[in-house]
């Protein structure tokens, strides 16, 4: 068992994400990682807050930050790449003295410095490390094929992410590799999906998540493992306005990596909420690993 | 092509207030278009990313902060990322939107909407409430037909809260905010 690390979730962990934060911390628990919830976190502001002042973005930040040093912790890791990148931008930006008192000043507990934040995925590579997920495999998802997408900020900029490559990250494509599935090489991994312009331009969501989709179809993937909750919401929720806005016919499962790392390392599938996706991606797994199983006995 | 008259509308003042708001030197900028090219948002931009660097550096303030494309910009981190001058694009994007709110111009007013909605949310239960938002939204924009057919498609999934998850510290959050007006209008 490791240190305890803590914990946010993020809002949407909540509501349109529930399902990466219960396999998350399903995921988390089964491989011997600690995680302890922030005592009432907020909110980090996501775009909205950055789009309208930076000293704003990163003291909604840092608040988190600091409750984080209240709890004598050193390490908060987060599933979504969103509150990942204004916590690490906040703790980039706060380095400069200047700036960092503009944001304490806005805040009730000044925030010293001193607390990392990191992803699932960087902790899951780095802290329990690929042998060992590989270890903890009980049933491999062997013959599924899956496209990983990481999405825009996962990884960039690199100055301020500082973790895998920021063009063609692998961190994702190794743990599902490690679970047994056939990661294809997916050439879109960092592209941009629309964000959170599906509500005021869902034009513009349908023709950047449109080529994804078409991407995975092209390659032959079964499924799209993502990281992010808004990728999920454009790519699964979205994707019969996509098919109405471009006259296309995808229907591709899009899970969490973590919902599948769960199917591997056996977890209850009550943990794992499959159901509250759109497209539920059990039919086509299940046919995958049962190929895969009739394949073996064949052998 | 449109001619610029520098003598005329450089303004100096602006080009200065960018580099120090974003903390980045736009003369660097030497126009290569990687920017434009790694840029998803390109195809509905009305100016293209490198254009509005090469009209910074010309400090066409007017233009800039009325276009489009401030409020289009996804921070994506393409151009960041890939710009060979180590320019942070992304950031100069950013600060040109809180001078284009600061002068009360959003070219695209349902998007800065979108986002005060949002930050409405976070002020008022220290946590964003995802129905509330789009209720807000649909409500300010008037956009009554805003996802309307995904409404069956969520709804059953038992995903999205009808009520807000007010947290203990609420009042930290508001205050967050009180200070940051009062720091902004002082």
């Amino acid at each position: 068992m490791s240190e305890s690390i803590a914990y946010y979730p993020g809002c949407s962990g909540l509501g349109t994400s529930k399902e990466y934060d219960a396999s998350t911390r399903a995921v988390c628990e089964a491989v011997g990682l600690d995680l302890v919830d922030i005592p009432d976190w907020s909110c980090c502001g996501s775009t909205p807050a950055h789009t309208k002042d930076h000293t704003l973005s990163a003291a909604l930040s840092a608040r988190n930050l600091q409750l984080v040093s209240g709890m004598g912790l050193n390490l908060a890791i987060t599933p979504c790449p969103s509150c990942l990148t204004n916590l690490r931008t906040a703790n980039h930006r706060m380095e400069n003295a200047g700036f960092g008192e503009k944001v304490n000043k806005l805040l009730d507990e000044p925030y010293a410095g001193g607390v990392d934040a990191q992803s699932v995925i960087q902790a899951l590579v780095e802290i329990v490390g690929l042998d060992n997920l590989a270890a903890a495999v009980r049933t491999p998802l062997t013959g599924l094929k899956v496209a990983c997408y990481y999405g825009c900020i996962m990884n960039r900029p690199p100055e301020v992410m500082a973790f895998d490559d920021c063009e063609n990250p692998m961190a994702m494509d190794n743990i599902l590799t490690a679970m047994g599935a056939t990661v294809l090489p997916f050439p879109l991994k960092v592209e941009c999906c629309g964000a959170s312009y599906g509500m005021p331009r869902p034009d513009v969501v349908a023709r950047l998540t449109g080529k994804l989709l078409d991407a995975a179809r092209d390659l032959g993937a079964d499924m799209i493992a993502v990281a992010c909750p808004l990728c999920q919401m454009n790519l699964d929720l979205r994707q019969g306005q996509v098919n109405r806005i471009l006259g296309t016919n995808y229907r591709i499962p899009v899970p969490y990596f973590t919902q599948l790392m769960g199917v591997a390392l056996n977890i209850a599938e009550a943990q794992l909420g499959f159901g509250k996706l759109c497209i539920d991606p059990r039919p086509v797994l299940s046919k995958a690993l049962a190929n895969a199983g009739s394949q073996a006995k064949g052998a | 092509m449109n001619i610029i008259n520098l003598s005329n509308d450089f303004d100096a003042d602006f080009v200065h207030r960018v580099e120090e708001e974003s903390g980045q030197k736009v003369s660097l900028c030497y126009q290569c278009g990687n920017c434009t090219a790694g840029c998803p948002y390109t195809f509905a931009y009305d100016i293209p990313v490198s254009q509005i660097m090469r009209l910074l550096q010309a400090g066409q303030k007017k233009t800039i902060l009325s276009c489009k494309s401030l409020w289009l910009c996804a921070t994506c981190e393409s151009c960041t990322t890939r710009c060979p001058n180590n320019i942070d694009v992304a950031r100069i994007m950013d600060v040109l939107r809180h001078m284009a709110r600061r002068e009360g111009r959003a070219a695209i007013p349902h998007i800065k909407t979108f986002w005060d909605v949002f930050l409405d949310s976070v002020r008022a239960h220290g946590r964003v409430f995802e129905l509330g938002l789009t209720a807000g939204y649909v409500t300010k924009t008037g956009r009554f037909w805003t996802d309307i057919e995904l409404g069956p498609k969520i709804f059953p999934k038992g995903k999205l809260s009808l009520t807000p998850h007010d947290i203990q510290g609420r009042e930290h959050v508001a205050r967050i905010f009180e200070r940051f007006e009062r720091e902004s209008n002082s």
